[in-house]
């Protein structure tokens, strides 16, 4: 269980990686704020409660990983990644600009600390799977973490990995789902409704959570719980808000990829800032 | 690479799916890193021996082939050497995006085997014949794309892809092929092999197409017609060298393949010809059609694919290259 000052230092972190985020897909002028919102309290426990990791050596063979599936809430992750001293904090600026080391979608090759290449929705399934299949036969003590966007999971390949996840028993995986409930075109429920991902998952048996995906007490004992299964993988489904947090973003309907205007930006790094002084 | 052809080309007593199983054993043995893939081919591909001997490094998927390449390349982002087999249109057209970016773009370290290549689909008929797995696979970059002819390049090539790292499509023949290179040859990828000289043109040949090559350059012998035979059996990349060395001193060229010749051999050779030396080139092979059933004698006249017709295309470009 965390103690009060954990949960307090990683809410602020959250909020910080919110604040980052935020001011570089602004700067840029558009980009993937809603589902880099709805995510950003799950990395901020991965990252600062989590995951065994080491900014100094980033290929550390024993790290835990993280696949973000969903790869266009990369910008998310290289907030985290900067502020836990990756790569320094100014390269956030470079978003999407030529010659980036930070592209819209997560890169394996361009970005240090981020574990795999996604983009191209569904594929991270499978890829994390070979991860902790790898990781295990390699006898390594780790866990694999995959992050799944809610509209990602109406691809065929996701339900591939997951049945062969548990078929092969990973424990050593667990996979947080992003049911913030709205995709590109509007809410999944009106284009192709995931209904209750939980039985859907445990019919496949797996040890399957759900979580208030701002709440980063919930979260973190989520994935203790999902730490403690020795014979199934683990799925924690966050009911999460997408947007969350970006004033300008949290009550459009379609968030999905957004332009943001400098008085947009300023008024939504305003609210974030008074919320991280009161804190 | 050191290539001593065959006394006598006869078919093979063992068949290819055996020697690439017992390869792989070996290769096992001595590097913990080889990992087998296969999404519920592994009784076709004569593979059950290695999962009987390594089970906890044989991941038999299921009917996944998308699945089954990205779990590849997870598993080689761990630092482990994958080889991913099945049928190749499943291993390739099923699962390209998965290819291209899970392994290509992301640049892991992953070997897919597809089996039955072309008209050797036989009794699988139309929708097991894969005319187009090699073509989809050359737009992805940085690929390395090989069609070894016989067990002895098999054996050489599965050892050397053990110890190189990217993204690799090896077109297996499962069956018996016909024995090219005696057994002490070694090959190098990426470089052809000049299996017979000659000065009025030249086909290259690939796959189970070589054999007939050689049997159309003895017939053209009796004519008069010297033709040089060539087996390229890297089609990507692709021995430029050779190909315009072979336009320069013949003066004419046919490709000759068990694939569609549409982004296959043809393409590749004549890519390298129209930015270089230009002499005519011509093409045996399969010409924008799908597949049929049948048993393989009956599909290679069906598709034109025997010495005969490499004759005739031989006469025709010779007409071309004096005219």
């Amino acid at each position: 269980m965390l103690s009060s000052e954990k949960i307090k230092e990683i809410e602020k972190f959250a909020l910080k990686i919110r604040i980052e985020t935020i001011k570089a897909i602004g700067n840029l002028g558009f980009g993937h704020i809603g589902g880099a919102m709805s995510i950003a309290d799950t990395i901020a426990v991965l990252y600062d409660a989590v995951m065994k990791y080491d900014p100094k050596n980033p290929k550390w063979e024993d790290r835990d990983y993280l696949i973000c599936s969903k790869g266009h809430a990369g910008p998310t992750i290289y907030s985290a990644l900067a502020l836990k001293g990756f790569f320094p904090i100014e390269e956030l600026m470079t978003l999407n600009k030529p010659g980036t080391h930070l592209p819209s979608h997560c890169d394996r090759n361009l970005t240090t600390g981020i574990d795999m290449t996604t983009g191209s929705l569904g594929q991270g399934s499978s890829l994390a799977v070979g991860v902790a299949l790898g990781n295990r036969y390699s006898g390594r003590k780790n866990t694999t973490y995959l992050i799944l966007g809610d509209g990602e999971m109406q691809e065929g390949q996701v339900w591939e990995a997951v049945l062969y996840a548990a078929h092969q028993k990973l424990s050593n995986l667990v996979v947080f789902v992003d049911y913030n409930k709205k995709q590109l075109d509007g809410y999944t429920a009106d284009i192709n409704d995931l209904g209750d991902l939980k039985s859907k998952f445990e019919a496949f048996k797996w040890f399957t959570q759900e979580v208030d995906g701002h709440n980063v007490s919930e979260i973190y004992e989520a994935v203790e719980n999902a730490k403690k299964q020795n014979e199934k993988p683990s799925a924690i489904i966050l009911h999460t808000v997408k947007g969350k947090g970006c004033s300008f973003a949290e009550n459009e309907l379609y968030n999905h990829h957004m332009t943001v205007s400098r008085q947009q930006m300023e008024e939504a790094l305003n609210v974030l800032l008074n919320e991280l002084d009161r804190r | 690479m050191s290539v001593v052809l065959a006394n006598k080309r006869v078919k093979e007593d063992k068949e290819m799916r055996n020697v690439y199983c017992e390869t792989l054993m070996e290769l096992s043995e001595e590097n913990k890193k080889i990992v087998v893939l296969d999404a519920d081919l592994m009784n076709s591909m004569g593979m059950t021996k290695y999962a009987k001997k390594y089970p906890g490094r044989t991941f038999n998927v299921g009917v996944q082939e998308a699945n089954m390449v990205g779990i590849a390349a997870g598993l080689s982002a761990t630092g482990l050497i994958p080889y991913a087999h099945s049928f190749g249109p499943f291993a390739t057209r099923r699962c390209f995006d998965q290819l291209f970016l899970s392994c290509g773009y992301a640049k892991l370290n992953v070997r897919i085997v597809g089996s039955d290549p072309g008209v050797t689909a036989a009794y699988n008929g139309g929708t097991h014949m894969p005319f187009e797995d090699m073509g989809i696979l050359r737009n992805i970059p940085n690929i390395t794309i090989l069609e070894p002819v016989d067990s002895v390049m098999l054996k050489d090539i599965i050892k050397q892809t053990s110890n190189m790292y990217g993204l690799f499509y090896i077109r297996l023949l499962r069956k018996n092929a016909v024995k090219i290179y005696e057994d002490s040859s070694t090959f190098e990828i990426g470089k052809g092999i000049t299996l017979k000289d000659g000065r009025d043109v030249t086909i290259i040949a690939t796959g189970i197409m070589v054999d007939d090559a050689l049997k159309a350059s003895e017939e053209l012998e009796k004519m008069g017609i010297s033709a040089r035979v060539v087996n390229i059996f890297t089609l990507k990349p692709i021995d430029r060298e050779l190909i315009i060395k072979c336009a320069k001193e013949t003066g004419a060229i046919v490709t000759v393949e068990n694939h569609s010749v549409i982004n296959g051999l043809y393409s590749a050779v004549s890519e390298v010809i129209a930015g270089s030396t230009l002499v005519p080139v011509d093409k045996v092979g399969v010409m924008d059609e799908f597949g049929e059933v049948g048993p393989v004698d009956y599909l290679k006249l069906r598709f034109k694919l025997t010495p005969e017709s490499i004759v005739e295309k031989v006469k025709k470009v010779l007409e071309r290259k004096n005219s």
